[in-house]
Parts: C-alpha cells; structure tokens; sequence
C-alpha cells in the first residue's frame, strides 16, 4: 500500500520516499503522529515529533511516539547541533511566525531539512485571485480571510530565491499535483511543494 | 481483587546524611505476574501521604490510592505487566520510620530517626526490587513526590530502569514548595502536644497535623476546582452564624479532611518526609540538570496539568527541555484539568491513553533490545 492511500496526505508519499532506512528523524508539528509512526513501523527510523495542539500531542504520545508538546518556533534552540539525519516541516512553514529563523534552526539540528508547502502559484489561486477579485479561495487555501492560519503565503519561485539568497543548497525538489508528480512548470502547476534543503557546505 | 501488604527486612541501609539504619523493614504489595524474561515490571512510587496499597480493595475494603490507574485493562494493565509499590522509608504505614522501634535503643525512634532523603527512600526500594530478582525494571512511575523519585531512580540506577515517567513533579523544589511544606512543619511542632516529638499513641499533637493538612489540601486543589466543589455554599445553614462556627462548605471539608488525616499518618513522619522533598535537587553534585540527567538511559515520558499551580508546568518542562538538550528520547505532555495537583490521582482519562501508548512502545522495545 502507499504512504498516501494511509495517510491521505500528498506530501507524506515523497517525504517517506527521501527518508532512509533508519534515520534520526524529527517532525515539526507532528500532529497525531502518523508519519512518525509509519515511518517507525516500515523504515526503522527513530522519529520524535513536536506539536502545540494538546489533543493531537496526546494522540501522538498515546500512539507511542515520542511527542514534545510545545511551540516549535520557541522549542527548537535545546536541541543540539546535527541532532538528526531530517528534520520535516511538513505543510507548516506558511503558518510560523519566523519560518526563516525555524529553517534555519533546523539546518542547525538537523543534517538536512525537508520543508512542503502549499503552492500559493498555482494557477488555480492565480485565477481565483483575478477573477474573484478577493483573497483567493481554493480546496489547498480553504480559509476565508480572517480565519485563515496561513500567515505567510509563499510560491515554488519565492522559495528558490530564499534558499539562493539564505545559502540553502537545494539536494532535491519534487511537486505534486493532486497524487502525481509533475516536472514541468511547477510554479504554476504543483499544488504542493517539498524541498530537501542542507546547509551549504562552506567552501 | 483482594491485595495483601507483605513485608520485607533488609539487615542495614545507608543513609546520605551519614548514618546507617538497621534492621529496616519495608510494607509492599504486588499486583499482576512478573514473566519469564522478566520484562515486564513497573514500579509505582507513591506521593507524600500515600502507601503501599495502590491498587485493588484491602481486607477492610479500602480502594488503592490509584487503583483508577493500576489494574486489569487500566494504564498499567495487570494483565501485561508486575506492578510494584512500597510504602517509603521514612513513612508510616509498614515501612521503617519515624514511628519505628529503633532496634538498638527498644524505644521509638521519634525526632531521633536520621534525616533522610529522596535518594534513601529509592536505595531502599532498589533493595526490594533486587529482593523480587528484578535485573531491569521496564519502568519506574510515580506523581508529585513519587515523580521524583521516578527521576532520582533514572539517574542513580540507570541499568535498572527502562522507562520513567514522572507526573506532576519537579527536578528540585522551589522556595514557594519548600514554604508551604515548613508552613505544614511549623503548625506540627508548635503544638503544644508534639513534646518533641514524643507525642503518646492516644495523644498526637493532632491539631497542628491538621492545620498541616488543611493547608496541604488547598495547594492540591485549584481556585477553579474548589469554586466548582464548594463556590460559597454554607454549610447546613441558611445564614451567616456571626461566630466561628462552620459557615462555609469549603470550611467544613477542610476540617474534616484534617481530622480524618490524623487518624491515619504520623505527624513525625509529615516532618521527615516533606524534609526530604526539600532536601531534593536532581542537579546536586552536577553542574547542570542536563548534566545529571545524561547519566540515565530511560526513555521519559513527563506528564504535567495545566491547572496544577503547586508543581507547575514550567518545572516540568525545565525536565523535558534538559532531556532535549542531550536529544534523549522523551515526550511531554501538558495535560488539562481543573483538578490542579490532584488531577493525577482524580482526572486519568487522557493520562491513561498516554501511559498506555508510551508502556506499549518501551515494552515492545525492552523485549527486542532483550533478544
């Protein structure tokens, strides 16, 4: 069975496709667990989560997996230095307050980072966008304006060009339409994006 | 199911302040089956009044004081698991204490039992747990003091222990704890009938262990519980008494909770033991909480309540973020109640789920690592 058919989540498919047979892997806003779970139960890998929603950490703790109730932009400087082989940020990254400072802290922790967002580029928001006339409205960006936890709304081209300026090597990138991987102009066809990012190795 | 406290005497035990003890005794019960591979083995550690009758119904029909955790298909299943509890050293309902014959002297030891500690109380327990041919226990629990001894277990026999999970507790006590528990003390001594400690079986010094107690139960409670259970109900009266008779619900239970309390503890050992949660610094001998902690090899799992104001969560977290910084395998939950230090006898529903997932986890790791 594939990852996705378990979980119904388009980016869990690739990110337990980059994960390797028994890494050290921490997951940031973990919610129930689930990919750390499957990911211990198919791959070996020694997982820990981090989730500030009481009642998922709960069921995360409750499913065995080794869960830190807290804020993960606040909680993420304990850590020490390469803790991890991956640290995921899986479709969280346009709700942090900070994302540069929580990527950067996970390039810190961890040997590489695995961040999946959803694409504000898509052609779907663009055409919402401009026919609508109104904050765009679409299955991947559900929210109206004021309910939305999206505070920070960002496109495959935007990340790219923060990865150039921050000094993140990019080791591999893949975009998702709905369950199939797209290749070609990904910017404005992937609905969803996920980078495998490292520090760039000083020279 | 009917439990028996059994007994067990150990010839000596060295004490941290310097003194040894002899002959000490020590009041356990055991439920479930301790297996083959010896795997599966808990030991629950009880809070400051507690016992060693923590689960099942005694001879006289008394509940344990976590039999809602401890039992068939509950968060330490008996069906799966051999569950340990002793009374502490120190304490006074079985095991060697304040209120002990010292063997050397024929007299009761009184204000002349040696000053002990968290650390004693857990040497002794690691003797009944070599007793009971346990090698590795699969893990250590325990609420409020019994999570500290949870934690001095983890870090002074590491080999011993494969889980830990403290509740509601704290790494060392605070200046608020430490003032509430010699509030407790004071009200103990300066009762005229405490003489020193030797106080006459049928004249305890009952007034000031009450007052003790009293002050004991509002810190386990919270402002919200105690206006859900009492608001500003009178008791058995229309009105105002205008006189200091019982006026107020809240005033009623804590007076009856105070008398209750002195049928059944020791105010000698109400002094010895809330000393020794003072006396409790995980970090004592170590430069950091990190550093002390490192030595254990337990996975952790730290439970704290969120209207728990007696041992907040700040302290618990203080724990769990040590465990991080050395990236130890440990999760955290903050559980939410209303119940305040008490929700970890009273409020279990989620606490249940939570021990239950994490026990399943070291035990199935505990057996792979065994094989």
């Amino acid at each position: 069975m594939k990852v996705r058919e378990v979980l119904g989540r388009g980016d869990y498919a690739l990110i337990s496709a980059l994960i390797p047979e028994g890494a050290r892997v921490l997951d940031l806003g973990c919610g129930d667990g689930a990919l750390l779970a499957w990911l211990k139960e198919n791959k070996r890998v020694e997982g820990r989560g981090i989730e500030i929603r009481p009642e998922l950490a709960q069921r995360a703790a409750s499913r065995g997996v080794p869960v830190y109730q807290g804020d993960l932009e606040l909680s993420l400087g304990e850590y020490p230095d390469l803790a991890f082989d991956f640290v995921i940020l899986s479709q969280t990254v346009q709700e942090l307050r900070r994302p540069l400072q929580v990527i950067e802290q996970m390039l810190r922790i961890g040997r590489h980072g695995i961040v999946a967002f959803p694409n504000f580029g898509h052609w779907r928001v663009r055409l919402n966008h401009l026919f609508s006339g109104r904050a765009p409205r679409t299955p991947l960006f559900p929210h109206s304006w004021h309910d939305s936890p999206n505070i920070h709304f960002l496109t495959v081209l935007d990340f790219e060009e923060t990865a150039a300026e921050r000094n993140w090597r990019i080791e591999k990138r893949l975009f998702l339409s709905g369950h199939s991987q797209i290749r070609f102009a990904p910017n404005w066809r992937a609905e969803v994006a996920v980078y495998q990012i490292c520090r760039q190795a000083p020279r | 199911m009917i439990t028996e406290t059994r007994f067990v005497r150990f010839d000596s035990l060295e004490l941290d302040c310097g003194e040894t003890l002899p002959q000490v005794q020590v009041a356990y019960e055991t439920y479930g089956e301790l297996n083959g591979a010896k795997d599966n083995a808990i030991l629950i550690l009880h809070a400051f009044t507690g016992d060693a009758h923590a689960a099942g119904i005694d001879h006289d029909g008394k509940p344990g004081w976590w039999a809602n955790m401890i039992g068939p298909g509950k968060a330490f299943d008996t069906n799966k698991y051999f569950v340990i509890c002793s009374n502490v050293l120190g304490g006074c309902r079985g095991t060697t204490g304040p209120s002990s014959v010292d063997p050397r002297t024929g007299r009761r030891y009184g204000l002349r039992f040696p000053v002990i500690t968290i650390g004693d109380m857990v040497r002794l327990q690691k003797k009944l747990v070599d007793h009971l041919g346990i090698p590795r226990l699969l893990a250590v629990a325990g609420g409020s003091m019994g999570g500290m001894q949870a934690l001095e277990w983890a870090v002074s026999y590491p080999e011993a222990v494969e889980a830990c999970i403290p509740i509601a507790a704290t790494a060392r006590h605070s200046a608020q704890q430490i003032a509430f528990n010699e509030t407790g003390r004071q009200a103990i001594m300066m009762d005229p009938d405490f003489n020193h400690g030797d106080y006459a079986d049928d004249r305890p010094p009952a007034r000031g262990l009450a007052v003790a107690r009293m002050i004991g139960h509002i810190t386990y409670m919270s402002d919200e519980s105690m206006r859900e259970k009492f608001g500003r109900r009178l008791r058995n009266r229309e009105a105002f008494s205008f006189a200091f008779d019982i006026d107020f619900e809240v005033e009623s239970y804590l007076r009856y909770r105070g008398q209750q309390f002195v049928g059944r503890f020791d105010a000698n050992s109400y002094l010895y033991i809330t000393k020794a949660m003072d006396y409790f610094d995980l970090t004592l001998g170590y430069p950091s909480l990190a550093a002390s902690l490192e030595r254990a090899t337990a996975r952790f799992l730290v439970i704290s309540f969120t209207s728990d104001w007696l041992y907040p969560s700040y302290q618990s977290l203080e724990i769990v973020n040590a465990l991080r910084s050395r990236n130890h395998d440990v999760t955290y939950c903050e559980l939410t109640s209303n119940y305040g230090h008490d929700a970890f006898l009273v409020d279990v529903a989620e606490q249940t789920e939570v021990i239950r997932g994490f026990l399943a986890r070291c035990h199935s790791e505990f057996r792979e690592a065994g094989r």
